[in-house]
């Protein structure tokens, strides 16, 4: 609603100026004013987007310059910045099954939690729905999911190994099993909050069912239901590293513990920042979308 | 028939909460005749609003019966439609599509899309707003949103319109607006309304009774005025109309000497 006040209150001035075509002398002081006072404003809103964060980015490479300094092991970071460029040159060779670029491992990472988190989004959003909708579904569901939510999904490993005799589908198995949790539990939410007033309309226009999901519940859960996905999503980057590092085979996660057994620590130190990356944007998208399909609610 | 068109007998409504038991209404017995637009007044609290969700059916009364053209209020219907407090219309809907999802369902079986969308565009020109039809209710002011909600009540061609205080959150020049526009409205549809409100001229203005009720809780109804004035009625004319000044004293005498509002309920 506050995006129709325009913060620059001095455009349409400085609009009104040239539009009277006079030579309007009283207006250029306070305009001058204004605009100093606006630069002031711009550098302050620089210094804090810009120099910042480049300040913060400095200290941490100032302390990992001081850490190696002390322990010969650890490589400095002119070190590291020299292996990612070599890295990050050729990102998509493949020597060997073992031997891939570091390109392929975050593909096949990605891979991994997109199938999973896919399937986990097919399951737990409608029945998300139905827990929220159905009284007796929800009853019959919350005390096995209050049960299974806590626990960590490299538990679940060993059942989708056992089931799917292999290691790339127990790997998404628990990809599967943590991504669900979250949408379950936010869709559910997301159409138990669905605004009273809104019900009420549905019940005075006597709508269908299938209309009341279709033009009140999935609208007004939406932003719940993105809620849900961004947490997924969030969790899911974060096991898939977990549950490679067991299952082995290709992915940035079992890349990290191949790593660790070639002693490459600037390889380890480069793989956290492009996992981080990746994460970051992640959930910059999902954010994004969050934001194209949040509504205003019901106000006076 | 015809001057009972809703008929509520013995009435209680008795809710019961995480608090406790609260007896809401009592007692209510009240004839709505075809065509008539009744009013129903009193303090904050006062269970007007329960009354009036009653008579729409999202309420069930703990005793006693509501019949709506002579048949009994089961639940709520697109016949008994009801324009809310707060506007209520969908954010993700333009105005034209808010209106559409009741015409649609009404009218769907019946008629072709054509028709269907020739009765949105008649509703829209009704409140003044074929403008606004492509717009989201975000971008347009909040008497234009009660002016849709309006629409989207009358669309559906109910056979009673109720009205939750809709003009109670807009400025009082647009609500003045929008009073006068509704009373050409009801006097082309010639629709029977019942409106909740807290505003004694608006009560006056528009009634034909107005319905006062005591303070809860157990409210009930109070007194009825009959508001015996001319219709059309013009609100400048009638700011200095002796007739209108008697009702309106005898509204706030009720108001403010019989049912002064206990402080402790505020």
């Amino acid at each position: 609603m506050n995006a129709m006040l325009k913060p620059e209150s001095a455009e349409p001035v400085a609009a009104a100026v040239v539009a009277d075509d006079k030579p309007a002398r009283r207006p250029r002081r306070p305009l001058a004013a204004n605009s100093s006072a606006r630069a002031r404003q711009q550098v302050s809103a620089t210094a804090l987007k810009i120099i910042a964060p480049l300040v913060g980015a400095a200290l941490l490479v100032l302390v990992w310059q001081i850490i190696t300094m002390k322990n010969s092991a650890f490589p400095t970071p002119a070190a590291t910045l020299d292996e990612a460029i070599k890295l990050f040159s050729d990102p998509f060779y493949r020597n060997s099954p073992n031997d891939q670029g570091i390109g392929w491992n975050l593909l096949a990472s990605l891979q991994r939690v997109g199938v999973g988190f896919g399937l986990a989004a097919l399951v737990g959003i409608p029945l998300g729905f139905l827990i929220g909708r159905v009284q007796f579904v929800s009853a019959m569901f919350s005390p096995i999911i209050s049960l299974l939510k806590p626990v960590s999904p490299l538990a679940w490993l060993p059942i989708g190994l056992l089931v799917f005799k292999s290691a790339n589908p127990a790997a998404i198995w628990s990809i599967f099993i943590c991504s669900i949790w979250p949408m379950i539990i936010n869709t559910a939410i997301g159409v138990q909050r669905v605004p009273q007033d809104y019900m009420n309309v549905a019940r005075v226009l006597n709508l269908s069912e299938w209309k009341v999901l279709t033009k009140i519940l999935l609208p007004s859960a939406l932003p719940f239901v993105l809620t849900g996905v961004r947490l997924s999503i969030g969790t899911a980057w974060l096991v898939i590293v977990a549950a490679e590092m067991l299952t082995g085979g290709v992915g940035i996660g079992f890349w990290v513990w191949d790593e660790w057994n070639n002693l490459n620590v600037p390889h380890i130190i480069i793989a956290i920042g492009s996992i981080g990356l990746v994460g970051l944007l992640l959930e910059q998208a999902l954010m994004a979308l969050a934001r194209a399909f949040t509504y205003e609610q019901v106000s006076n | 028939m015809e001057d009972k068109f809703i008929d509520i007998e013995g009435v209680e409504m008795v809710f019961h909460t995480r608090k406790g038991v609260f007896h809401a209404l009592r007692e209510i017995d009240l004839k709505v005749a075809k065509g008539e637009f009744i009013t129903l007044i009193g303090h904050s609290g006062c269970g007007k609003s329960t009354l009036l969700n009653l008579i729409a059916g999202l309420l069930k009364p703990t005793d006693g019966v509501l019949l709506c053209a002579n048949r009994e209020i089961a639940g709520p219907s697109p016949e008994r439609s009801v324009v809310f407090q707060n506007h209520s219309l969908l954010p993700w809907l333009t105005c034209y599509e808010n209106i559409y999802l009741g015409v649609e369902r009404v009218f769907g079986a019946a008629e072709t899309k054509a028709q269907l969308k020739e009765r949105t565009m008649a509703a829209l020109a009704l409140v003044g707003l074929t403008h606004a039809e492509t717009k989201r209710p975000h971008e347009i002011s909040g008497g234009m949103k009660q002016r849709v909600g309006i629409a989207r009540a009358l669309a559906m061609e109910p056979k009673v319109l109720l009205m939750d205080e809709p003009f109670g959150a807009l400025d009082a020049l647009t609500r003045a607006h929008l009073q006068d526009e509704l009373l050409k409205i009801v006097a082309a549809t010639k629709s029977t309304v019942v409106m909740v409100t807290h505003d004694v001229d608006e009560a006056v203005l528009l009634s034909d009774r107005i319905v006062m009720m005591t303070n809860g809780p157990a409210a009930t109804i109070g007194e009825i005025v009959d508001v015996r004035l001319e219709r059309p009625r013009d609100r400048v004319a009638l700011a200095s109309d002796a007739k209108y000044m008697e009702y309106r004293t005898a509204v706030l005498e009720f108001l403010y000497r019989k049912q002064a509002h206990p402080a402790k309920a505020a």
